[in-house]
């Protein structure tokens, strides 16, 4: 799994935090999100995929992995 | 919660309008009063209209129509779509009360616009809410929640809730952020009050609106002066804003951090005494608190008039087409008992797994202050569970107000005893 972020579109309401903070951080500044691992491993998927699901801004986008392990 | 979406209801005051009964050809009357049979369901035409016709036609209490949205999957793409417009001034733009009329006449906050402008003004207070920043703040709310409940229960067996913890919490824990005095929030939550009551008139709107205005711009003036390191002072050391927009930001916080947590607390505590199985549940496991929460803020959706939005294009939502100029509402509390999404959705289950509740909005106008609701609402609801063994209601259920004449929703006052 790869993870992408627009910082763009991020509001900054901080769920993706919340649902996997092994992956999501935001920055001190403004509270824009951070990606803190683009190929989380696999234990985080389910929390990922939770944290695009409920991103009220679409900041977050995931690609799958091929069967070979490519994204 | 937001502090944005939270204050959706500054502008959701509705008069109460009675309801009107469903048919194909007459549109549902908006704002809706809650069922009668059990005061936490959204109002029945409502649920009715997600069930038989999810994209339909309501009636406003002016007279005009606008597009109600009641299934969770829609009311996320209107909310998340930039066709759809927050901005009060667009003709079309749908109205829960003459005071929200009323309030579109002067400069409006950021929940009220558009991007970019939207999220310029927004940006600069994420940083303020931001979960790891909210999180640090745990042992001070604490320590304000324990405080509480020691004047609560010094010598009594029984005392108003709302007045003596639900309300004072979050109202301490706002003025505290913002560098605003606590001594003085009679005055301000009197005037929020007003701001959010469906039965106030334009003229009392404009008044409580004007007398909040001069407070908060009073208030900017003298942190200029004598800064401290309340979010108040901070925006105006920005300087990017005049001491009037840091005003009419400040009210936005100062009203939303009243009212939305103060009405979750008491009424969760509410819906958890009248499920008993499901207090005991919480009771024997306070490591499910923290989902309680969200089970709690989807169930109860407190911001239950809808929130308002206007098309500025064509877009076709659950099959139906909205036409450019025309406004939408989006009722949350319907899209929170979505069977499809939280089966068996009229049921308060602490146990379920509600994070896709839209109980704080969505889209980029979602609440910005959630980190700090949801860490306000753990600590009462813990605290609370765990210092009053013995907290039951202290009146018959029956007797309890409900405020149905609220853009909020909650509770005027919750007699309980321990
Ligand atoms: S959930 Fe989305 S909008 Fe909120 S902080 Fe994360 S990326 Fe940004």
């Amino acid at each position: 799994m790869r993870v992408h972020i627009d910082q763009e579109k991020c509001c900054g309401a901080g769920s993706c935090v919340l649902s996997a903070p092994e992956v999501f951080d935001q920055r001190e500044e403004d509270g824009i999100v951070v990606l803190l691992d683009a190929e989380p491993p696999a234990g985080l998927h389910d929390a990922v995929h939770e944290a695009v699901a409920i991103c009220p801004a679409a900041a977050i986008s995931v690609e799958q992995a091929d069967r070979a392990g490519r994204v | 919660m937001t502090t944005a979406e939270r204050t959706e209801a500054e502008h959701d005051t509705g008069r109460g309008a009675g309801l009107t009964p469903l048919t194909p050809l007459t549109p549902l009357a908006v704002p809706a009063t809650r069922a009668e049979g059990c005061p936490f369901d959204p109002a029945p035409g409502v649920e009715r209209a997600r069930r038989e016709e999810p994209v339909t036609r309501a009636t406003l209490w002016d007279g005009s129509t606008c597009w109600l949205v009641t299934r969770h999957q829609d009311v996320r793409e209107v909310l998340g779509d930039p066709r759809f417009s927050a901005d009060a001034t667009r003709p079309g733009f749908p109205f829960l009360t003459a005071g929200g009329r009323e309030l579109a006449t002067v400069k409006p906050t950021f929940i009220r616009q558009d991007d970019p402008e939207h999220a310029r003004l927004r940006r600069m207070l994420t940083a303020e809410f931001m979960v790891k920043k909210v999180e640090a703040m745990r042992p001070e709310v604490q320590r304000l929640a324990d405080g509480l409940l020691d004047r609560m229960t010094a010598g009594r067996d029984s005392a108003d809730l709302v007045a003596e913890f639900a309300l004072p919490l979050p109202s301490l824990v706002i003025c505290l952020l913002l560098g605003v005095p606590y001594d003085d929030h009679k005055f301000f939550q009197e005037r929020s009050g007003l701001l959010l009551s469906l039965r106030s008139t334009a003229e009392e709107v404009r008044t409580a609106q004007e007398d909040l205005r001069r407070y908060l711009t009073r208030l900017a003036e003298s942190k200029r002066r004598d800064p401290d390191d309340g979010i108040i002072s901070r925006l105006v050391a920005r300087g990017e804003l005049d001491d009037e927009e840091v005003s009419s930001m400040g009210r936005l916080l100062l009203i939303a951090g009243h009212e939305t947590t103060a009405n979750m607390t008491a009424l969760s505590t509410l819906a958890l005494l009248r499920n008993p199985d499901q207090l005991k549940r919480l009771r024997a496991d306070p490591s499910l608190v923290k989902g309680a929460v969200e089970e709690l803020l989807r169930y109860l959706t407190i911001i239950h008039n809808g929130l308002p939005r206007v098309a500025t294009e064509d877009v076709t939502i659950g099959g139906r087409t909205i036409r450019a100029g025309e406004g939408v509402l989006c009722t949350l509390n319907s899209a929170n008992r979505d069977d499809g999404v939280f089966p068996g959705g009229d049921a308060l289950d602490v146990g379920r797994d509600a994070r896709r509740h839209i109980a704080f909005g969505f889209g980029v106008h979602q609440c910005l202050g959630q980190p700090l609701a949801r860490v306000e609402l753990q600590i009462a609801v813990e605290t609370l569970l765990r210092r009053l063994p013995g907290l039951r209601l202290a009146i018959p259920f029956e007797d309890v107000r409900f405020r149905h004449d609220m853009g909020i929703y909650g509770v005027h006052a919750l007699p309980v005893a321990w």
